[in-house]
């Protein structure tokens, strides 16, 4: 087994462990609050993800250098994950303490958005079998990708400010007691680290198959 | 001397509008689509319970963006045909040429879609656009412009792709919210007959997108040529 992959799935069993036995319940939410450890590292890991595939991609059409064609796209496909665990365990924290599975706020919506996106460009990927080929148009989607991101946070942001929501209200992010920050720094380094270890490994199988169809090209 | 990029672009425009003129296929699925969304939009909800001047917005929105589509994924499926786009990457113009010519065609075609689905949406809804001609005409242009401009592009990616059409919503759709949502909400603000100073921050959005996009699209596009 990879080095990297038994730290990072230790480092997760030993978070949760503290987010379950060692980590206060909130004093109003009570365990529902506790998906938060889970919830808000798994979308900063997405976004870095996010991050990652942009610059990738630009450096790409830059250098051309198959390797940030990989990296792109094992990152994507990370980040895909790492968004569909946002947004699973966005609606099961929201139905216990908002009392609905979804709401159109502008959060939400930018991170189904993305969803949307990286899996369109996961798709994209799917389709084309030459690889030089393959990298460029992601690396278009990549790109443009990141520029849409703004645009649509700030239309939905506008949509929702427009038409304010009567009930549904955001707890804004309340100033954390030291026990649950540290759990939570502890959960984001777990999952910063997973997030490396998926990457590492989706590289190589990535590395892997471009040998495999260069040896077979022959 | 090659011709200048511009005047290149019109002629490869004139060409697609001239195929386009002759056969009329794609003009009339488009149509004959737009005017059949407005009308089973109508029917699907009950107007004694949505009242169609909170519909008609959204409806005309939402089929522009899918009557485009049927535009945008004929711009190069019909340079497939016997290679038609090896001659067009062949002759001595820029790469750049192609994108604009070929996004101006659409943009012909999808303004020329509006100019009778935006009529129909009157007619069949019976909400009063007229009254807002102008304001509703700039943002039917600066909607298709960033229609298009992504569009064309994607619609150069997804012929050579293996699900080739049907690639082409599943990339598009995303990048339409941020003109869909402008649109549909300014629309709203006009037919409510809120004050035009309403509409100027979505106007302002949507100039934003068509300024970052016609120039990302168009510096994106050689890198989408197969050579």
């Amino acid at each position: 087994m990879d080095w990297l992959f038994a730290i990072a799935v230790i480092a997760i069993a030993a978070a949760l462990t503290r987010v379950i036995y060692y980590t206060p319940f909130e004093a109003i939410q009570g365990p529902a609050q506790k998906i938060f450890y889970l919830h808000l590292p798994a979308a900063l890991a997405a976004f870095f993800a996010f991050g990652v595939v942009a610059l990738a991609s630009i450096a790409y059409l830059w250098l051309g250098d198959p390797r940030l064609d990989r990296a792109a796209e094992s990152s994507a496909e990370v980040g895909v994950v790492f968004t569909t665990v946002v947004l699973i365990t966005g609606p099961l924290w929201a139905r216990p303490v908002w009392g609905t599975w979804w709401t159109w706020d502008a959060r939400l919506t930018l991170t189904l958005f993305l969803w949307f996106i990286y899996v369109g460009y996961l798709v994209l990927r799917g389709a084309i079998d030459d690889p030089s080929l393959r990298a460029r148009y992601s690396a278009v989607l990549g790109i443009l990708g990141s520029l849409l991101i703004p645009f649509i946070h700030l239309s939905v942001y506008l949509f929702r400010t427009l038409h304010p929501r009567p009930i549904v209200i955001k707890p804004s992010a309340p100033s954390l007691p030291p026990e649950m920050l540290t759990t939570l720094l502890i959960s984001f380094v777990a999952f910063m680290l997973f997030y490396l270890a998926l990457v590492r490994q989706r590289y190589r199988l990535a590395s892997e198959r471009d040998l495999l169809a260069l040896e077979e090209a022959r | 001397m090659a011709p200048s990029t511009l005047s290149a672009a019109l002629l490869i425009a004139r060409k697609d509008l001239a195929i386009e003129f002759r056969t009329r296929t794609a003009f009339f699925s488009a149509l004959v689509f737009a005017l059949l969304g407005i009308v089973i939009f109508y029917f699907a909800w009950d107007p004694t319970a949505v009242a169609p001047i909170d519909l008609a917005p959204g409806v005309l929105w939402g089929i522009f963006t899918f009557s485009g589509l049927l535009g945008l994924q004929r711009s190069f499926g019909i340079e497939q045909a016997d290679r038609a786009i090896d001659a067009l990457l062949g002759a001595p113009i820029p790469r750049e040429a192609i994108y604009l010519g070929k996004a101006m065609a659409n943009l012909v075609f999808v303004a020329a879609v509006q100019v009778i689905a935006i009529p129909a949406v009157e007619l069949f809804y019976g909400v009063p656009l007229f009254e807002h001609a102008a304001p509703l005409a700039l943002l039917a242009l600066l909607s298709a412009i960033g229609l298009v401009a992504v569009g064309t592009l994607f619609s150069a990616m997804a012929v050579n792709t293996k699900l080739a059409e049907m690639l082409l919503p599943v990339l598009s759709l995303p990048f339409f919210v941020p003109i869909v949502i402008p649109a549909a909400q300014a629309t709203a603000r006009l037919l409510a007959g809120r004050p035009e100073s309403e509409i100027v921050g979505w106007l302002k959005l949507l100039v934003a997108f068509d300024i970052v996009f016609v120039a990302a699209c168009m510096l994106a596009f050689p890198f989408t040529i197969e050579e």
